[in-house]
């Protein structure tokens, strides 16, 4: 994924400092600005198959462009959703940073997410390898890919009502 | 615990909690009606395990369940499908943990023992050590009666029953009208999602035919389409009908445009497959292919209820399986066509991943929907669920007399009814 950006070196600090920002929008569900954080061509990817990067090509939880982020957010918060009318409350971390790549403007990297999620008397956990591309753009940070690697994404999952 | 009407020295009076139009509570929630349906059902009847373009070619298999039971489905050397309980005949070590694959033998990881992808038992380490009389043909991996029609695999504990084409009757006309979304390619499972939820799975096999809920429940799903897909989507208000096919199957026709999908080819295309079909045109399809693969591409009209554990729904299959009283697994097997071109099946990917799925704008609302039914049959044990919609035929109806709106419980009390069958059997 090619992309224009400002040019000046991203420190890994401030990558982290960003990605924990995001996370705790998610948790707030926070939504719409979250939405704002997204360069206009980044992808928010959640694939089936752990080993796969074809992921056009295969089936995913979600693959999303711009657009379908849009109209996930505005489903989620449209109150006529039951699943996530209220969503399950999630409190997550994100940990184990590698930085993977860097070029001017751009930084990728990998992480890991344990999320605990509650709603209806039962708690559950989730964990997730991430892989990010978090690019220089307008003057701040944009995120240019998420891809959410959840460790049993190929076993039974439960509905997830909220954003991972 | 909902009380059964028995005495301790008898069988229980299943029977007598299926009605006509309502059946009782305990069918979600009693945990001894749910081993005897494991029974009764599961191991008496044929129940769905792959779709043949799950095993590709010889020596090719995956794992499945019958009922309770772990299952390998296999495609042997000459082609036949086997489907083999998955425990090894020493100590009942499972054989087999991956999901799919290839293998020519399956060894067992614990002692070694090794078996044809036919079952049959090849050979035993340190074989010395058993008596004179061990025969090897006396341990094969344990094999059920396994039949198919038009792609779909099943089988059975049951020596006894009907041969599956009988089995499906009426139904085999709309399995094969269900395939046509191929284009001429064939059917070809594209991957799955799995997902549980905790409730019984009746009411998942309700679900499949229940229209009702679709505009309450998938308010969320059709505000995301365009106006023309939506209106497309409005599935209580096109003249759509039920049918009882009888065996406990049924098809709710939701959109009667797309019954037949080799029919109305010159159809004008819908707005949100223009970009696809301009694709397809310019990769040198004809416009006759095109044409036929973009009124596929978004499936059928139609689900088509399978008792007890599959449904071919609009696109794609839907499979359960009964984990305990409260809980239920579902797999949603994407469809491709087997070698079509692949901006459409990328495109069938993209609707697919838009509904279903975990963080589908669909299912996750219908998982939350079945987990509402199960918590909510906590209260009143006494009471009864209500299959009483459209009970009346309607009348002057195009595909025939003997069809309900489409908002009608007749696929649900068709079902009821065969399982009242079975279980007093
Ligand atoms: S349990 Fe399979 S070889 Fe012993
Ligand atoms: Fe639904």
């Amino acid at each position: 994924m090619s992309l224009e950006t400002d040019g000046a070196a991203i420190d890994l600090h401030e990558a982290i400092a960003f990605i924990w920002r995001e996370a705790e929008m998610l948790d707030r569900c926070a939504y719409a600005p979250w939405l704002a954080l997204w360069s206009a061509a980044g992808r928010y990817v959640i694939p089936i198959d752990r080993g796969t990067t074809d992921y056009a090509g295969t089936l995913n939880v979600a693959y999303d462009d711009q657009a379908m982020r849009e109209a996930r957010v505005k489903r989620l918060k449209s109150g006529f959703s039951m699943s996530s009318a209220p969503p399950a409350r999630t409190v997550r971390t994100v940990s184990r940073f590698v930085e993977t790549a860097a070029e001017a403007g751009a930084i990728e990297l990998d992480a890991a997410m344990l999320l605990v999620e509650y709603k209806y008397e039962t708690t559950r956990l989730l964990a997730a390898d991430l892989n990010y591309r978090i690019v220089r753009a307008n003057g701040g940070l944009a995120l240019d890919r998420k891809v959410i690697r959840l460790i049993n994404s190929d076993d039974a999952l439960h509905g997830i009502g909220y954003l991972l | 615990m909902g009380t059964l009407p028995s005495d301790a020295a008898s069988v229980p009076d299943y029977g007598s909690l299926v009605r006509e139009d309502r059946v009782h509570t305990s069918l979600y929630r009693d945990p001894a009606l749910f081993e005897a349906e494991m029974e009764r059902i599961f191991t008496k009847t044929w129940v769905w395990v792959a779709h043949a373009s799950e095993l590709p070619g010889k020596n090719s298999f995956k794992t499945a369940h019958v009922g309770r039971q772990p299952v390998i489905v296999t495609r042997d050397r000459a082609g036949q499908v086997h489907v083999l309980l998955n425990r090894c005949r020493h100590r009942a070590a499972s054989v087999c943990e991956q999901k799919k694959g290839k293998a020519s033998v399956f060894v067992c990881p614990y002692h070694g023992w090794s078996y044809d992808v036919d079952g049959r038992l090849r050979a035993v380490p340190h074989a010395a050590g058993y008596a004179q009389d061990f025969d090897k043909a006396d341990y094969p991996l344990v094999a059920l009666r396994t039949e198919e029609y038009n792609g779909l695999i099943f089988a059975t504990f049951n020596p006894d029953v009907e041969p599956l084409a009988d089995y499906l009757g009426p139904a085999k006309k709309w399995i094969d009208l269900f395939m046509k979304q191929g284009a001429g390619f064939g059917v070809k499972a594209a991957g799955e999602h799995r997902f549980r939820f905790r409730g019984n799975w009746k009411i998942q096999l309700e679900n499949t035919t229940d229209a009702y809920h679709f505009p309450i429940v998938h308010k969320s799903f059709l505000t995301s389409l365009d106006d023309e897909t939506e209106e497309l989507f409005d599935v209580l208000g096109q003249g759509g009908w039920i049918e009882d096919l009888g065996n406990g199957h049924s098809v709710m026709v939701m959109i009667p445009d797309l019954v037949d999908l080799e029919e109305n080819l010159d159809a004008p295309i819908p707005e949100r497959f223009q970009a696809l079909a301009d694709e397809l045109a310019a990769e040198g399809h004809s416009d006759e292919q095109v044409r036929r693969i973009v009124r596929a591409v978004g499936g059928t009209g139609f689900n088509l209820n399978l008792f007890p554990n599959v449904a071919c729904s609009m696109a794609f299959f839907r499979v359960l399986r009964p984990v305990s009283v409260t809980e239920t697994e579902i797999s949603h097997i994407a469809l491709a066509m087997d070698g079509g071109p692949e901006a459409g099946n990328r495109m069938r990917l993209r609707l697919h991943e838009h509904f279903q799925g975990p963080m589908g704008f669909g299912s996750p609302d219908d998982a939350e929907g079945w987990e509402r039914v199960q918590r909510g049959a906590a209260a009143g044990e006494d009471l009864w669920i209500l299959v009483n919609r459209g009970t009346d035929p309607l009348t002057g109806h195009g595909a025939g007399d003997n069809v309900g709106d489409v908002s009608a419980e007749t696929g649900m009390r068709a079902a009821y009814a065969m399982w009242k069958r079975m279980m007093t059997a």
